[in-house]
């Protein structure tokens, strides 16, 4: 069985349908890129898939155990799906390693020498050894989303979910932030990321999702969809964006 | 009348100035114990809960202070209860200060980014996880220039609970120039004692503001 299986997903706002109906299987170990015009319901799908939205219809499944609805709590929730925003969304009151220790402190109530321990094996992952006790107030947004990527990473998620991680950085951060992502998918971290970053989406996704008004559009492995696109709305959006 | 020297007038301001200082202090602590509880039921609370408590700002902020005080201390007495100026005086400046500060801190929960929210959930956090570790930490840094700002407005407060009797520095002001016939001294030197009270206090929030919008936070 797929690890995520999204079944007929249908979430609106209001009067505005903003995913009609998405079905999505992934695999255990498969970095999935989903591409799409801005509007076509990119982030609302992934904030579905950690419950930050409620979908009105269909089922996500995560392992064998539903997800949604009110079969897992917040706790549960997250150390299955882990996500990273845009904004990076550091706490600003508290230092590096602190941002990283909260959640296994709080949620998981590990002891606070595993914590650190924990914290400081995934800062080290993403190359941030040297700032534990920074405030987020004194890196670089570069430096800033690695940590972020770590404090997910702190709860040892099976997912990682990832929202146009780079698009709010300098163009010359873009890149220390991509390798640590392609670092986790080559480690086998099962990842689905929302990217603008088509040569990345190209080189290190198996599977690329194009959105289009809130459906699944078209999909595949990542050299059939961008060397020969099916659809003409495809194909319009890689002119448009390579 | 006896003769009252300068030093007669200023010594009983003091000592009269002292209920002023012990007034505004149990206005503004029972203030924010109680306005601490109303803006967290507020934040987190079932809907009545939270009309209740906005009627509660409501009422308070869009009524005069003296009138809060009246009824308190008449409406009290008509209702039966046999209640000091004391209690009077502290009961209303207490709710009075806990509508304002509700108001004020709701203000500053709220302009927490709710990135920092969704952070926290995404994280496992619940609520109260969430306002614990991660909200209120911010909110209280936002909340510091304001509510020391506000203490201002308690301490002048208290002046009008001269009109319940309650002697405290501008009732003591008044009776002593009754008896002395010498108003503009004597209110001088009642405005002077008000104004060292609040002086230092504005400043420190006028600094704190700075040094907020210095820390690049918000
Ligand atoms: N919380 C919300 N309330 C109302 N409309 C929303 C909300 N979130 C997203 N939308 C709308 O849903 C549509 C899809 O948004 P989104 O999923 O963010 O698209 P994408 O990430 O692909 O750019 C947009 O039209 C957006 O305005
Ligand atoms: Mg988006």
């Amino acid at each position: 069985m797929a690890l995520v299986s999204v079944k007929d997903l249908h979430k609106s706002f209001g009067e505005l349908e903003v995913l009609k109906g998405i079905d999505l299987e992934i695999e255990a170990g498969e970095v999935v890129s989903i591409i799409g015009r801005s509007g076509s319901g990119k982030s609302t799908l992934l904030r579905c898939l950690n419950q930050l939205e409620q979908h009105d219809w269909g089922t996500i499944h995560l392992a064998d155990q539903r997800l949604d609805g009110t079969a897992m709590s917040p706790g549960e929730l997250s150390q299955n799906v882990g996500m990273v925003f845009q904004s990076f969304n550091l706490f600003p009151h508290k230092t590096v390693i602190e941002n990283v220790m909260l959640a296994p402190l709080v949620v998981k109530q590990t002891p606070r020498e595993e914590a650190r321990r924990i914290a400081e094996a995934v800062l080290a992952k993403v190359g941030m050894s040297e700032k534990v006790d920074a405030y987020p107030a004194q890196l670089s947004g570069g430096q800033q989303q690695r940590v972020a990527i770590a404090r997910a990473l702190a709860m040892n998620p099976k997912v990682l979910l990832c929202d146009e991680v780079t698009s709010a950085l300098d163009p010359e951060l873009v890149g220390e932030v991509l390798r640590v992502l392609e670092d986790l998918a080559r480690e086998g971290m099962t990842l689905i990321l929302v990217t603008h970053e088509m040569k990345f989406a190209r080189d290190v996704s198996d599977r690329v999702v194009f959105m289009h008004q809130g459906r699944i559009h078209e999909s595949g492995d990542p050299q059939t969809l961008f060397t020969r696109p099916r659809t003409p709305e495809l194909n319009q959006f890689i002119a448009s964006v390579l | 009348m006896t003769d009252f020297t300068l030093w007669d007038i200023v010594r009983n301001l003091l000592l009269a100035g002292r209920w002023t200082v012990v007034l505004s202090l149990i206005a503004f602590t029972g203030g924010a114990v109680v306005g601490l509880v109303l803006t967290l039921a507020r934040m987190g609370g079932l809907w009545p809960v939270r009309w209740l408590i906005r009627l509660y700002v409501d009422l308070f902020q869009g009524t005069p202070l003296l009138m809060q005080l009246f009824l308190a201390y008449f409406g009290a007495a008509v209702l039966g209860f046999d209640v000091s100026a004391w209690t009077a005086a502290s009961v209303a400046l207490t709710l009075f200060t806990s509508a304002f500060l509700c108001d004020i801190w709701r203000g500053c929960v709220e302009a927490v980014p709710s990135g920092q929210w969704q952070a926290a959930r995404v994280l496992g956090l619940n609520y109260l996880q969430s306002m614990r570790h991660v909200i209120l930490p911010q909110a209280l840094r936002l909340a510091v220039p304001p509510t020391v700002g506000f203490s201002v407005q308690v301490i002048k407060g208290t002046a009008l609970a001269s009109v319940i009797g309650f002697v405290e520095l501008t009732k003591a002001g008044t009776m002593l120039n009754n008896a002395a016939f010498a108003p503009f001294t004597i209110f001088a030197l009642v405005a002077l004692g008000y104004f060292i009270l609040c002086y230092p206090l504005s400043r420190y929030a006028r600094h704190l503001e700075k040094k907020l919008y210095g820390a690049g936070i918000r």
